[in-house]
């Protein structure tokens, strides 16, 4: 169930136009608005096909906020597109007063999010987004893993009535899920069934987790492995149905253990079934320049730092 | 309506706004008591509304987006004046449970209101999209919105302001209550604005002018206004104010931009302004 087949290399923001442009031919309802990143967002083929439905806001983010709050009323669904960082943390109240609290349909599409954005460095590696998003009252919060899903992600989000923040990001990833598949949204992806460790995974971090797995069943070790793609609202039944199972869970995303993925898991699992757990993701640390695979391991955000997290869950499992 | 009649409901929102933020010890009289006249034009003069068959999207209707939430109070007298709600329901304005928020909302189903406001600079770039959304699906009708001098402090409104005109969204009339107060003091003191004109024609728009408490002057206005929409620019209307007018000791100053009066205070402002609906 490990051999997943890698027919490609493909980054998750092509995933992201290619199911926009989907969404536009099936629902004229859906427009889009871009902050100057059209190329970067891989929303060009969207703006060509529908120019009349796609808005230009030039660089200035907190207007586009605005205004994709506006054509909500008078049906539209507004897909935005920038980089992650100037999706959250730079327009935080905007989507805060203008979409979330007034519950409009707002899609949020952030591209470039972690340190996989790369040479540009901290100033656009945001690392805190999942955290600012989930904390965001009736906020649907989604990091999808790769091409693929990502597209599937896209076009289920047009269906959901509500604001969403679908993160995904730059560099090109190994595309192992189906085509074809349904994405369910707030459904975790059971990727292997194991006994001895549960591994929690999202975004980037899903092809590490199965790169670790991989080695982890070599050792011996049988790994309950869930792609938690929805990470608000988050599918606490197999979180703490697995955790029961396993008895030792890691969690593993490209974003700060503070207030990320790992910190909702670990509210859930505390309350529900506490158990010992690990965090793979960054420590309290901004990003830097570099490549996306350099930044990668000086951030330990690789398969190795999966596995050295798992040997040390389980060894808490023992003590307990 | 006549002018008289239109006048003499403008008292009887005032004495709501004294009588609201009195009861809750809160609220903003300032800007409230200033917008008045405004407030009565547009919505039993000027919008074409249907204020039974109240809807989010509002096809088919004018709609109207208040920027500089805080001035709540006569936006809740008038909406319920109007018939939105009874005019029982201003009873619980910034109570707890209340649909009437301190600062308006959506979250509560409050009929009337199509999106939060309150922190400042945002309700322009919402009525843009709202603008859009209209001559996208073909709708004639037009788009108004109300913003604070203050508030033209926030860089979100001046990024709203050039993507208007860039887009020529032009089935949209905005105006500013230039009272030259804020919280601090006045405006030239706090955050000099210069000329406002300059700016808003600089940045591409339309500009009127006219003196927000004459009720004459602002029903002319508006019509102006209309007049000026299709032409490829948004419009903005200078509208001067005096904050707090209609209550003598509340009139020009910041003081009670956000200032509830206490009891005699109260009665003294009512005595200055005559019943003439039921108070509710």
């Amino acid at each position: 169930m490990l051999n997943f087949e890698i027919t490609k290399s493909n980054d998750t923001r092509s995933g992201f136009g290619e199911g926009l442009l989907e969404l536009g031919r099936k629902n004229p309802k859906v427009v889009g608005l871009c902050a100057d990143l059209t190329g970067s967002l891989k929303m060009d083929a969207f703006q060509k096909e529908f120019p009349d439905r796609f808005f230009q806001v030039g660089i200035a983010e907190a207007n586009m906020m605005g205004v994709a709050a506006g054509l909500t009323i008078g049906g539209f669904i507004p897909f935005t597109g920038t980089f992650a960082n100037f999706s959250t943390g730079r327009v935080y109240d905007q989507i805060r007063q203008s979409i979330a609290y007034s519950g409009k349909n707002v899609k949020i599409c952030a591209s470039h999010a972690g340190v996989t954005l790369g040479e540009d460095g901290a100033t656009h590696q945001i690392l805190e987004d999942i955290g600012m998003m989930c904390m965001l009252p009736h906020m649907t919060v989604i990091n999808p893993c790769d091409f693929n899903q990502t597209k599937a992600a896209t076009l289920a989000i047009a269906d959901l009535v509500g604001p969403v923040y679908l993160r995904f990001g730059r560099p090109k990833v190994p595309v192992f899920t189906s085509p074809d598949q349904k994405f369910e949204i707030g459904k975790a992806w059971h990727i292997h069934e194991g006994r001895d460790v549960t591994i929690i995974a999202t975004g980037h971090l899903v092809w590490k987790a199965i790169e670790a797995a991989r080695a982890l069943e070599a050792d011996g070790i049988s790994v309950d492995l869930i792609n938690l793609h929805t990470i608000k609202p988050m599918d606490v039944e197999a979180v703490v149905k697995s955790a029961k199972k396993t008895g030792a869970v890691v969690t593993a995303e490209e974003h700060q253990i503070n207030g990320g993925m790992g910190s909702l898991v670990a509210q859930a699992i505390s309350k529900h079934h506490p158990t010992p757990m690990e965090f793979v993701g960054v420590n309290d640390s901004f990003g830097e320049s570099g490549t996306p695979e350099q930044l990668m391991k000086k951030y330990g955000l690789e398969a190795v730092n999966i596995v050295n997290a798992v040997k040390s869950v389980l060894s808490k499992k023992v003590m307990a | 309506m006549s002018i008289d009649e239109l006048k003499k409901l403008c008292t009887q929102v005032r004495r709501d706004i004294v009588r609201m933020v009195h009861a809750v010890n809160s609220g903003h009289p300032g800007g409230s008591l200033g917008c008045t006249e405004f407030f009565v034009a547009l919505y039993f003069e000027k919008l074409r509304i249907n204020s039974a068959k109240w809807n989010m999207d509002g096809a088919g209707e004018d709609l109207f987006f208040l920027s500089n939430g805080h001035i709540s109070p006569v936006w809740y007298s008038v909406l319920s004046r109007k018939g939105y709600f009874a005019v029982d329901e201003l009873k619980t304005f910034r109570k707890l449970d209340s649909r009437l928020q301190g600062h308006p909302t959506t979250h509560e189903g409050l009929p009337g209101i199509r999106v939060a406001s309150g922190s400042l600079g945002q309700g322009l770039s919402v009525a843009l999209g709202a603008a859009q959304a209209k001559k996208l699906n073909k709708d004639n009708m037009l788009v108004y919105t109300l913003h604070g001098d203050g508030e033209m402090n926030e860089g979100q409104v001046w990024e709203a302001a050039m993507y208007a005109a860039h887009h020529k969204v032009d089935n949209i009339i905005s105006t500013i209550d230039v009272n030259g107060q804020q919280i601090d003091g006045p405006t030239e003191k706090i955050m000099s604005l210069g000329s406002l004109r300059a700016k808003w024609e600089a940045f591409g728009w339309q500009v009127l002018e006219m003196n927000g408490n004459v009720m004459e002057d602002v029903l002319a206005t508006l019509d102006k206004a209309k007049t000026e929409t299709g032409k490829g620019k948004p419009v903005m209307i200078l509208m001067t104010t005096v904050m707090g007018k209609g209550v003598d000791f509340m009139e020009g100053t910041h003081k009670w931009h956000g200032v509830a009066p206490n009891d005699s205070e109260l009665e003294k402002a009512l005595g200055q302004l005559e019943e003439t609906m039921k108070d509710y």
